[in-house]
């Protein structure tokens, strides 16, 4: 076990798919001379060289669309935004290229496609830079959206994104590329689509995903100290959703407490609120609460940023309502 | 017109000229009947015919191996039929049935067959751009040798995805053809009215590449200008912007009257009067490669199998309704 940096997990990920299979190659803005806006791709040109590790203008839905031309061609490309807000400029071949192109294809056409950057807000960026993206993207069939929160997870999800035949978005996290964490040796893989209790508990179920497990761990101790045994379920993949262990969970705490980087309104957490109610309600004590970013763009003032954003505090406070502690 | 035929001069010529006229015929009447189809409500949704193009689809693809790749946006049905779809496959398609060549999931603007590079028709203008210098992307990756040629109304000019595109082909030497049918019209709205450079061959000089303009209702020249794009992109990988001048005889899609509010009856009068199918079968009429009863043989011939894809359509089934959650990811 090797306790590595979520940035180069990922980096190892891509090293060793391309490694594994010479049709893998890497697009993006930076990330071959630069080495990558977020050092990802570090080393990755002196070992592949400039045919499998493509630095691109600044032209996302251009360079999006020729990956997914590349897809349809037989290539496995990896897409980098250099973050999924400017991913925004190639939805449409996402959404309308990437995910439609097996379906109305018949079946013709498979997508193997990652796209990956970083998703949600860092420090201070203010409104365009600082935006969670997964409700959109979870919202559309013929897409798998993965999110992960640790180096290890990071790791084993970006191998099987890549070795996925279907377009897989990576959501990657700012302020998650430092943090350090144990990896396994050797060829680690995650699958898609499992959730992972990052840690246990039988009071109260906190439902996180990406930068919100932190807050969610977080939470946790803070509730421990007031003898309230809380959950924590790491989603870890948004499509395909893991229901089975959300609802393991909650039969088991009665009380649940969604937490996410999103906005509100048609936000993943709704979806998660939407499967409890209609197949855990007999199970449940309390009704299910939120803690996501305030609903407005996010402001640059660090105070106002802080405020907008979830907090252990936030769920804390969310957790003890469902536990009618307040 | 001569009477007595006379030998062709050149067989291979003669052979080709022949297959070309046959092909722009077999769409014009394959699309003759989808017109009708759609008006009995066989067909549904949007339904763009390519009636007055024919040269453009068949002189450009004459000039292609068969395993090159094909792109089109969602006016495609002569691109898919003369790329080796068979009519009943394509009519199937268009009726949304399971025999249709994308198992009636795609449709009119949706028509796909990978085995034979027929690598769609795809409905947001432009957006298909770049998927044709990914295509070239992973034929030059991969050593393959093939072309593709993406094909895209003048309309799509006006999109951010054309000029990201031809950027990066031309940095990277794509061996990519984009084709742009400038049929003058993008639905109802006028090219010049919309476009600062009504000269779509001018927009090469901002990427360095070359670039020709080509009449499009003459076959023969859009073969040729699309050989010599061909051996650009298969010999040398430098990709070429073709823009290919020609009209459609037909309104935007089916529910677009024939010459609508935008253009005038002369107008299209006007244009019909340079027929690329006429102008073809005169043209062999006088090299005498074919005489009049040769052609209406032709077209009865053509007649039948349209008549054939139809009626294969028609009684073909729907999908099964299990069909609707297939084809969402693989496995």
């Amino acid at each position: 076990m090797a306790t590595l940096t979520y940035r180069d997990a990922l980096n190892q990920a891509l090293r060793e798919e391309m490694q594994r299979d010479p049709n893998v190659f890497l697009m993006g803005e930076e990330v071959g001379v630069y080495q990558g806006a977020y050092k990802v791709s570090r080393g990755l040109l002196e070992e592949f060289g400039p045919k499998r590790i493509v630095d691109t203008p600044i032209a996302e839905l251009g360079f999006a669309g020729i990956g997914v031309g590349a897809a349809m061609g037989g290539l496995r490309p990896v897409i980098e935004f250099m973050t999924w807000n400017f991913a925004v400029l190639a939805l449409d071949q996402i959404v309308n290229a990437a995910a439609k192109m097996l379906y109305m294809s018949g079946g013709q056409i498979p997508m193997p496609i990652v796209f990956r950057g970083p998703n949600g807000a860092a420090l201070q960026l203010s409104s365009q830079h600082s935006q969670a993206w997964e409700s959109w993207l979870a919202h559309i069939p013929g897409l798998k959206v993965v999110a992960p929160a640790t180096p290890a997870d990071a790791k084993g999800l970006l191998k099987s994104a890549i070795r996925d035949n279907n377009p897989v978005m990576v959501l990657e996290g700012e302020m998650l590329y430092n943090i350090k964490g144990d990896v396994p040796d050797g060829e680690h893989i995650v699958p898609i689509g499992k959730a992972d209790i990052k840690r246990e508990g039988s009071d109260v179920t906190l439902i996180c995903h990406s930068k919100t497990v932190t807050v969610a761990l977080k939470a946790a101790e803070q509730l421990a100290e007031q003898n309230v045994s809380a959950e924590v379920v790491d989603l870890r993949s948004l499509r395909p959703l893991d229901e089975a262990a959300v609802l393991e969970s909650v039969a088991k705490t009665n009380r649940a407490v969604v937490v996410e980087e999103g906005w509100p309104q048609a936000g993943i957490g709704a979806q998660i609120v939407d499967i409890i109610q209609r197949d855990a309600f007999d199970d449940l004590d309390a009704p299910v609460q939120r803690v996501t970013q305030a609903d407005v763009p996010m402001p640059y003032n660090k105070f106002l940023e802080r405020a907008a954003k979830s907090s252990p505090e936030k769920v804390v406070a969310a957790a003890r309502r469902v536990l009618y502690l307040e | 017109m001569t009477a007595t035929a006379k030998p062709p001069q050149d067989t291979a010529h003669a052979e080709l000229h022949r297959k070309m006229l046959r092909q722009m015929l077999l769409i014009r009447r394959f699309e003759e009947k989808a017109a009708e189809a759609y008006a009995l409500a066989k067909i549904g949704g949007f339904c763009h015919l390519y009636i007055g193009q024919e040269a453009v689809a068949v002189g450009a693809l004459a000039a292609l191996r068969d395993d090159d790749y094909v792109i089109c946006s969602y006016r495609e049905h002569g691109q898919a039929l003369i790329k080796g779809i068979p009519s009943n496959a394509v009519m199937a398609e268009l009726f949304g049935k399971a025999t249709g060549c994308s198992k009636g999931k795609g449709g009119s603007m949706h028509l796909f067959d990978a085995k034979r590079g027929f690598m769609g028709g795809h409905g947001i203008v432009g957006a298909h751009i770049p998927l044709g210098a990914g295509l070239a992307f992973a034929s030059k990756y991969l050593d393959q040798g093939k072309v593709c040629v993406c094909f895209f109304g003048e309309a799509a000019v006006n999109i951010g995805a054309f000029h990201e595109t031809l950027n990066m082909a031309s940095v990277w030497k794509l061996p990519v053809i984009f084709l742009c049918e400038n049929n003058r019209y993008g639905m109802g709205t006028a090219f010049e009215r919309v476009a600062a450079v009504t000269d779509i061959v001018e927009h090469a000089c901002s990427y360095d590449m070359a670039a020709e303009l080509v009449d499009g209702m003459n076959v023969l020249t859009v073969y040729d200008a699309t050989r010599r794009a061909v051996e650009r992109a298969r010999k040398h990988s430098h990709p070429t912007l073709l823009e290919v001048r020609t009209y459609r005889f037909m309104g935007h899609s089916m529910s677009d009257p024939l010459h609508g509010v935008y253009r005038t009856k002369d107008e299209v009068e006007e244009q019909k009067a340079r027929d690329p199918i006429t102008q073809l079968a005169t043209k062999l009429k006088d090299d005498g490669v074919i005489d009049q009863a040769a052609l209406d043989a032709m077209d009865a011939e053509i007649h039948a199998e349209v008549d054939e894809a139809v009626k294969f359509a028609d009684e073909s089934p729907d999908p099964d309704p299990d069909e609707l959650y297939n084809d969402v990811l693989v496995d």
